[in-house]
């Protein structure tokens, strides 16, 4: 959470100010997905479903890449995947 | 008195004056529902639009809630945004209103004040107005049709005035102002674009110190309307309250300048032989005229009487009130409207309350009168003087809260009270009586 | 239109920003998403309250990486014909940069089917250039999973709980999309995430609309159909292939509303053997597990079965399939 601040110091109407790539939602995820880059065809099926926008793909290494400050662990990447390529495993607490 | 621009006069109703002034302030969008009695506003606006008179979108929605929504959305995209309502619209309009204001979306309405239902009633009085005094709008009340036009052009600078960013609400008597043809002095197009000036748009500074304009444009991916709970939804109440308090120098000052422009000056409040006034009446809108015309009478007969007419009453100006009230020995407030279940009308109990801790204060009497478009003639007026009068003289203030135009009971009756019987007497027809 | 190759999705900039708090595996980010892909030019969001606007604005944080606004409930799209409105006027004004914005409004089943009804309405009769997204997960989530106009048949609700006299929702669902044509605006569509490909070009044909268009999200809710996290693209694959939730579209040609069936339901039509029982997609979901357990309910669902099958009937006579 951010600092409180006073209502002199925030914008009128309720506007907002922070951005909530700020906020990490992987802390939610118990578990997490691995993706076997030797098993994957890159076809982006993953990065298009994954509801929370946290499967990339990296163009310049032919890579997908998941960003675990955000990902929740839903499982939709690894059900998805034509070639299972990704598999759900256990966070450790 | 040179720099006043010559004005032409126009013989229009208050609808009209009001359409005549957004057509000339040519707002882009006007999103509005008709109902009596603002449905002139409503007419007189599209047709200037079908003449291509403006180049305003004129929206003519499904429902008053969709008026203001669709109000807001034009607002926040950086629109002026006009709207027209009354009576049942506002109510349904309500939840909007307080969007409106929390949105700090600087968008005009006139409210031409009517009763509200049940039982329906299409004529004057402010209980719609008053039902959203707490929604965060300025609400500015008119005497005549002059006053309604001017502070339609007026509303704008006050609304988007950078220490506001306020909704305004124009509020005009039904029928009384809404349909009485009236002569208005009108400023030439030019002179009122000048005054309202160019639309700005907002730009607010975040905590980072990165500058953001407020506003919905494809440049600035800006949130508005987001989720705020425990831990700054008070803050932000609490900048519209400040916004509120700024909005009292911003009526004076738009009023004063519009005063040098016009002639006609502008105030919070509007004091007609205040300055020795030993009794008063204090009212808002449309009754105040004829609440002058009779101190006048009481004047001829040697009573020092006058009148205050509130015309901003959110903001309300408290000091400027008790002020003028101060040395005056006792007065009546007349309300418009019932807080049912509340010990006096709504202006009744701010006024009273704006006198608590003053040494010098008035007697302060309530009366409710002109429900439901109820006449209210100077003779009920006069008769209001003259019972202050008597209590100054005899130090008796009887009632404190009563009713004007109410009529009295000729016989003793207890009709208006009901008497419960069951479902079953009811279907053998057994409803009691003899 | 030309299909739209993955990578070139993959890499589209992205509108909606992770960090959002909706629930994991929520149907709503993944159609929002995608939907704003398929817009070539800026887009301002205009949200009704519900689950999609309350986790991605939880002040100070927003998910949005466009205007956005949010007002009420009821009102997306009077909102959003508002901001049409404004940039109409602004552009006639000659203040504005941009010729073409898209408008998009997006509302939950609630906001649509029952208390956004009339201003939606309102906004396709007037013919404002927006484009409106539901999101049907068909109930109430936001407050708790309560039963809307939106809700189908026995599925189990808050307000239509499965009880020892009543088996969940009595009524059927309201065709409101249907109800949408009828209005004969520029565009209509049904569309399914698990169908991207299909969902891009219809969201496309959408934003080029020179009217009003509506986009019908079948929208799976884990946690108030209670079905597993990782189920939500299988269950919006199964609502098409089941025909509980067909794919069609209706263009305004020539004045006329023409229906047409989308390719994954068209396979279906042309191979009728390919029609999944409708079982398949019930018994994924927790909602309908009164119709299974302790005994199946077998009256039930052969009752849900012969409603989706009238349903279906229906589209294909409109799509010209009969
Ligand atoms: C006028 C009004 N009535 C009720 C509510 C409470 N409310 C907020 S969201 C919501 C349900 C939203 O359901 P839906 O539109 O289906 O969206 P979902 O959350 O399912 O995505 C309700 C009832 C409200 N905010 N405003
Ligand atoms: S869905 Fe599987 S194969 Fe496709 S990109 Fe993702 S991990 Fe690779
Ligand atoms: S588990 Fe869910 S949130 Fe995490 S990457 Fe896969 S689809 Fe995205
Ligand atoms: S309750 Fe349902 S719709 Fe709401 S965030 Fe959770 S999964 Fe999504
Ligand atoms: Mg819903």
């Amino acid at each position: 959470m951010s600092e409180e601040k006073s209502w002199r110091e925030i914008p009128l109407g309720g506007l907002t100010w922070l951005h909530s790539s700020e906020y990490k939602t992987g802390e939610w995820r118990s578990f997490r997905p691995v993706v076997d880059h030797n098993k994957c065809t890159r076809c982006m099926q993953c990065v298009i479903y994954c509801p929370d926008i946290a499967i990339k793909y990296k163009p310049d290494v032919n890579m997908i890449e998941i960003n675990f400050d955000y990902c929740k662990g839903c499982g939709v990447c690894a059900e998805e995947c034509p070639v299972h390529a990704i598999t759900m495993v256990k966070e450790k607490e | 008195m040179s720099k006043i621009v010559k004005q032409e006069m126009m013989g229009m109703n208050g609808d009209t004056a009001c359409a005549y002034a957004v057509k000339q302030c040519n707002p882009e969008v006007v999103a509005a529902y008709p109902i009596t009695p603002q449905t002139i506003i409503v007419e007189v606006f599209s047709e200037y639009v079908a003449n291509g008179e403006v180049t305003t979108e004129f929206i003519p929605v499904e429902s008053e809630h969709s008026a203001m929504s669709t109000s807001i959305g034009a607002a926040a995209a950086g629109a002026r945004a006009y709207t027209a309502s009354a009576s049942q619209g506002l109510a349904l309009m309500y939840e909007m209103l307080y969007i409106a204001s929390g949105l700090r979306l600087p968008i005009v309405m006139t409210c031409v004040n009517r009763a509200l239902s049940a039982p329906i009633n299409i004529h004057g009085d402010h209980s719609d107005a008053m039902g959203a005094r707490d929604s965060g709008w300025i609400q500015l009340y008119c005497e005549n049709s002059q006053e309604a036009y001017d502070t339609v052009i007026q509303a704008w600078r006050i609304a988007e005035h950078k220490d506001v960013l306020l909704p305004v609400m124009v509020n005009i008597d039904g029928f009384i102002l809404s349909h009485t043809l009236e002569n208005v002095a009108v400023l030439p197009d030019d002179a009122v674009k000048k005054f309202i000036g160019e639309k700005k748009i907002p730009v607010v500074k975040k905590p980072s110190g990165e500058l953001t304009p407020y506003v919905l444009h494809p440049d600035y991916p800006v949130s508005m309307g987001a989720i705020d709970l425990q831990d700054y939804y008070f803050e932000h109440k609490r900048q519209q309250a400040e916004a509120m308090k700024n909005a009292l120098k911003v009526i004076k000052e738009v009023g004063e300048e519009y005063g040098e422009l016009t002639g006609r000056r502008y105030g919070l409040i509007d004091a007609y032989m205040m300055d020795d006034a030993e009794i008063a009446i204090i009212v808002m809108g449309s009754t105040a005229g004829t609440a002058k015309y009779a101190a006048d009478l009481m004047r001829e007969k040697g009573v020092k009487a006058g009148v205050l007419r509130v015309r901003s009453f959110r903001p309300f100006p408290r000091d400027d009130i008790v002020k003028t009230l101060s040395k005056v020995k006792a007065c009546a407030v007349l309300d418009r409207s019932i807080s049912f279940g509340s010990y006096g009308g709504p202006l009744f109990t701010e006024i009273r309350s704006s006198f608590c801790y003053e040494c010098e204060k008035p007697i302060i009497i309530n009366y409710y009168y002109g429900l439901g478009g109820r006449d209210t003639p100077p003779n009920l007026l006069e008769n209001v003087f003259s019972e202050l009068k008597r209590i100054v003289e005899t130090g008796k203030i009887g009632e404190e809260i009563r009713y004007l135009g109410l009529r009295e009971d000729s016989i003793d009756s207890v009709n208006y009270k009901a008497e419960l019987i069951s479902f079953k007497d009811l279907n053998t027809g057994n409803i009691g009586g003899k | 239109m030309s299909v739209v190759k993955p990578k070139d999705l993959a890499l589209t900039e992205e509108r909606l920003a992770p960090g959002h708090r909706l629930c994991p595996g929520c149907g709503e980010p993944t159609t929002v998403k995608l939907v704003l892909k398929a817009s070539d030019d800026p887009v301002i969001v205009c949200s009704a309250t519900g689950c999609l606007e309350v986790s991605t604005s939880i002040y100070p944080y927003t998910s949005w990486n466009v205007p956005w606004i949010h007002s009420a409930f009821e009102n997306a799209a009077a909102t959003a014909a508002g901001v049409e409105a404004a940039i109409k006027a602004l552009k006639r004004n000659g203040v504005y940069k941009y010729d073409k914005v898209n408008v998009l409004a997006v509302a939950g089943d609630g906001g649509t089917y029952d208390i956004g009804f009339q201003a939606l309405s309102g906004a396709f009769e007037r013919y404002h250039r927006i484009v409106y997204l539901l999101l049907d997960n068909e109930a109430y989530m936001n407050t708790g999973i309560q039963r809307s106009g939106g809700t189908p048949s026995y599925a189990s609700t808050t307000t239509s709980p499965d009880g020892k006299v009543i088996p969940g929702k009595l009524q059927t669902k309201k065709q409101i999309s249907r109800i949408m044509v009828e209005h004969e605006p520029a565009y209509v569509a049904t569309i399914s995430a698990a169908f991207w490909q299909d969902l891009i070009q219809k969201s496309k044909k959408a934003f080029a609309a020179d009217g009003p268009a509506f986009l019908h999200s079948i929208t799976p809710c884990p946690r108030g159909w209670r079905h597993a996290d990782n189920l939500t693209i299988e269950l919006c694959r199964l609502a098409v292939q089941t025909c509980i939730f067909p794919l069609w579209e209706a263009e305004k040609i020539d004045g006329k509303m023409v229906y047409k069936l989308s390719a994954p339901s068209k396979q279906i039509a042309k191979n009728p053997d390919k029609k999944k029982p409708v079982v398949e997609y019930l018994k994924l979901q927790g909602r309908y597990r009164h119709l299974f357990k302790p005994e199946e309910k077998t009256e039930l669902i052969n009752q849900i079965q012969e409603w989706v099958d009238t349903e279906w009937d229906i589209i294909l006579e409109r799509c010209g399939e009969k």
